[in-house]
């Protein structure tokens, strides 16, 4: 008998290779994770903040020798604002320290004050407590993103606004609470108001403009170039252009779409259809490779199974190899629309780099977009935008998560039919 | 090739003395440039088991799918020459292929059920082609087919589960029902037996011979023994040349060329 426990140094050696290629291959994936773990904790640490927001509540003077309940609109709101602050603080005099003061809750607190009334005009007459959102620097103080030990001079605050500050904390007027601001408004100047809903919506509708347009061309194309055309030197000439089509740097797209969409058939500018068509010009590759590989993938005995008890070629495609292809068509479909959903370059082509308050409600509304507005938040100077802008990117991971969600609760689903 | 089969007379001259189903004169076959058929001329008889013989890659396969012309899928095969079923010729621009394909049903040499339920794979076939009005008549189709392809008594508590589920002879018989489920007038069958065990085997072969009372069947096979058993007729092929053929015990008993006996007593092949 031979003894099967003996090993020649050659099989030693193999082993060892074997070992020594799965541990480079954890080491690998270990790698990976802590890029990946590395990036979204330090992202979600920079942007949970912008979760919370800082309010302070004052008391409005709401009494008829300031405003009338016969002329709600036309009431001094801000001059209320600031009176009430005055009285919070009657020991402040000087005209500079006054604007310091004033400069504690949003420039838009008169606004809010105004809604608030008019919504419920049963305030007038009294004195009320009414909250309003801190101006950001307030905030950052609040979270402690303000380092008071630094110069005075140096600082958003001075040593007065954080002593009115913590004068305010100390009467319990001050919270801070969820920002829900930051998920229904749109941008603004001032970043204690500024949402992403805006840009949100930008995405969403530019995404489904894209989705509408790239995954039914996508699989037509695609279909048509694997189960029907002849394979000549066209066919091949085509192959090759989408293949290079696929890796052209986006922002050649949104020239592209510059020059025709918007200078030639004169569409309109900043608009979430535009801006899908661009993504669309991006992804329509990527999904018809994707979804030509698929289609490769299924075995050839089963269009000869259907072609040979006589389906026609449009049946054997449509009742058999596309339901077999289906779920990586979908999985290709998500992978371009991810992509689109990330791309800023082909969008600042075409406009969407707006300053957009208001939020799209349709495709020809001016939009902007997520990334667009990363970009953008990333790029103003206040503290508070550093905030807004890990937010936001949070936001989008979340959304890409969210997206893939899908895409593979489809696949599931459409498996499951087999 | 050294091999001409023009010139055997036992090909050219049709072998069997009742009205042939399936005519093919001079059907030659390339792949790109390569020849794989060199003037086939053969006869079909209907009702009769015909089986094709030869050693691997002489062209049994190619010849099979002239017949159903699954050879239009592949680009590259260009087919030549004339081959008439009930005398039409199947290669006319005016044939529809789908239609042809409907009545000419095919049996793979690896079975290849759809990734659907049993059901669906049989019932598939008469609903594209309109065979039946209601769901009351398809069951019965289903059933008859099922039955026919002796699969019914395995399967008939699970319809719904799914074809591929089905273990290698099972699966073969199910394109068996499938195919017969459209009532095609020719069934061909491309080495159906090569991945079964001899019970299985044993099954396909009875059916086959059932089957022969409505359908003119074509079968390919490595088996003599198959093809003794079940074929009337059997035609031996060489490197793309027909070399003979004829009433299947003449062939096995009495082969005319040299090349056939020592094919059939395992000298080449
Ligand atoms: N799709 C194809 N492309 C190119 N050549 C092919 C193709 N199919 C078959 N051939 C060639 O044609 C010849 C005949 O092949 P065929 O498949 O008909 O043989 P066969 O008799 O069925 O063999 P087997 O018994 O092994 O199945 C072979 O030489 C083969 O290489
Ligand atoms: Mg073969």
């Amino acid at each position: 008998m031979t003894d099967f426990t003996k090993q020649s140094p050659g099989l030693k050696r193999r082993h060892a290779a074997e070992i020594r290629f799965q541990w480079y291959g954890r080491s690998a994936i270990f790698i990976a994770l802590g890029f990946l773990f590395l990036m979204v904790g330090s992202i979600t640490m920079n942007g949970i903040g912008a979760f919370t927001q800082t309010k302070l509540a004052l008391e409005i003077p709401l009494t008829s020798e300031h405003i009338s309940v016969d002329d709600l609109e036309g009431a001094n709101y801000d001059a209320l604002v600031k009176l009430a602050l005055r009285n919070t603080f009657p020991d402040v005099t000087k005209r500079r320290d006054k604007r310091k003061l004033y400069g504690l809750v949003s420039p838009y607190a008169s606004f809010q004050l105004k809604d608030q009334v008019l919504a419920d005009p049963t305030l007038v007459g009294k004195t009320t407590k009414i909250w309003f959102t801190a101006s950001d620097y307030v905030d950052m103080y609040i979270k402690g993103n303000i380092d008071i030990s630094r110069d005075e001079k140096t600082r958003k605050l001075n040593n007065a606004q954080i002593g009115w500050i913590d004068a305010i904390q100390k009467q319990g007027n001050l919270e801070k609470v969820f920002n829900s601001a930051f998920f229904l408004g749109g941008d603004s100047r001032e970043p204690e108001l500024a949402g992403i809903l805006s840009a949100f919506m930008g995405s969403a509708l530019s995404l489904s403009v894209c989705f509408l347009l790239s995954f039914p061309i996508g699989i037509f194309a695609a279909i048509y170039l694997e189960e029907f055309a002849p394979k000549n030197r066209w066919s091949g000439f085509i192959e090759i252009n989408i293949n290079n089509l696929a890796a052209v740097p986006s922002i050649v797209f949104g020239l592209l779409g510059l020059a025709i969409f918007l200078n030639f058939f004169g569409l309109p500018r900043s608009s979430p259809l535009v801006g899908g068509m661009v993504l669309s010009l991006m992804t329509l590759p990527t999904i018809i490779i994707a979804s030509r590989a698929s289609l490769r993938a299924v075995p050839p005995s089963i269009r000869e199974a259907a072609l040979g008890i006589g389906a026609s070629p449009v049946q054997a495609a449509f009742h058999h190899v596309v339901p077999l292809a289906l779920p990586g068509m979908l999985t290709g479909a998500i992978i371009g629309m991810a992509r689109a959903l990330g791309d800023t370059a082909p969008l600042l082509m075409i406009g969407m780099v707006a300053f957009i308050v208001d939020i799209p409600t349709g495709i020809l509304d001016k939009a902007t977009a997520l990334p667009v507005q990363i970009f953008l938040w990333a790029d103003s100077p206040e503290r508070a935008f550093q905030e807004k802008t890990s937010a936001a990117i949070l936001v989008l991971l979340v959304f890409l998560v969210l997206m893939n969600l899908v895409a593979i609760i489809l696949r599931r689903k459409f498996e499951q039919r087999f | 090739m050294n091999v001409v089969s023009h010139e055997d007379k036992s090909a050219t001259e049709p072998q069997s003395k009742e009205e042939p189903i399936i005519t093919a004169r001079n059907v030659d076959v390339f792949y790109a440039d390569k020849q794989a058929l060199n003037g086939i001329t053969l006869d079909i008889p209907a009702n009769k088991v015909t089986s094709l013989i030869g050693p691997s890659g002489c062209g049994k396969t190619t010849f099979l799918r002239c017949i159903n012309r699954m050879n239009d899928l592949i680009d590259i095969c260009k087919v030549t020459g004339e081959i008439k079923i009930g005398g039409q010729d199947i290669y006319d621009e005016k044939v529809d292929v789908v239609s042809l394909r409907a009545q000419i049903g095919m049996v793979f040499q690896k079975p290849n059920p759809f990734p659907k339920s049993i059901f669906e794979n049989v019932a598939y076939g008469p609903r594209i082609h309109r065979l039946v009005k209601t769901k009351g008549e398809l069951n019965d189709v289903v059933e008859r087919s099922l039955s026919k392809a002796g699969l019914l008594e395995e399967v008939k508590d699970r319809l719904d589960e799914p074809g591929t589920g089905l273990s290698g002879g099972q699966q073969q018989r199910l394109c068996i029902a499938r195919a017969i489920a459209v009532e095609p007038k020719v069934i061909l069958m491309d080495e159906p037996c090569s991945a079964l065990d001899p019970i299985a085997t044993a099954k396909i072969e009875e059916l086959i011979d059932e089957l022969r009372e409505n359908y003119t069947i074509v079968i390919v096979t490595h088996s003599m023994q198959q093809a003794a058993r079940v074929s009337q007729q059997t035609a031996f092929f060489h490197m793309g040349n027909l070399v003979e053929a004829g009433v299947t015990e003449q062939i096995f008993t009495t082969p005319q060329d040299p090349r056939t006996e020592s094919y059939i007593t395992g000298r080449i092949g």
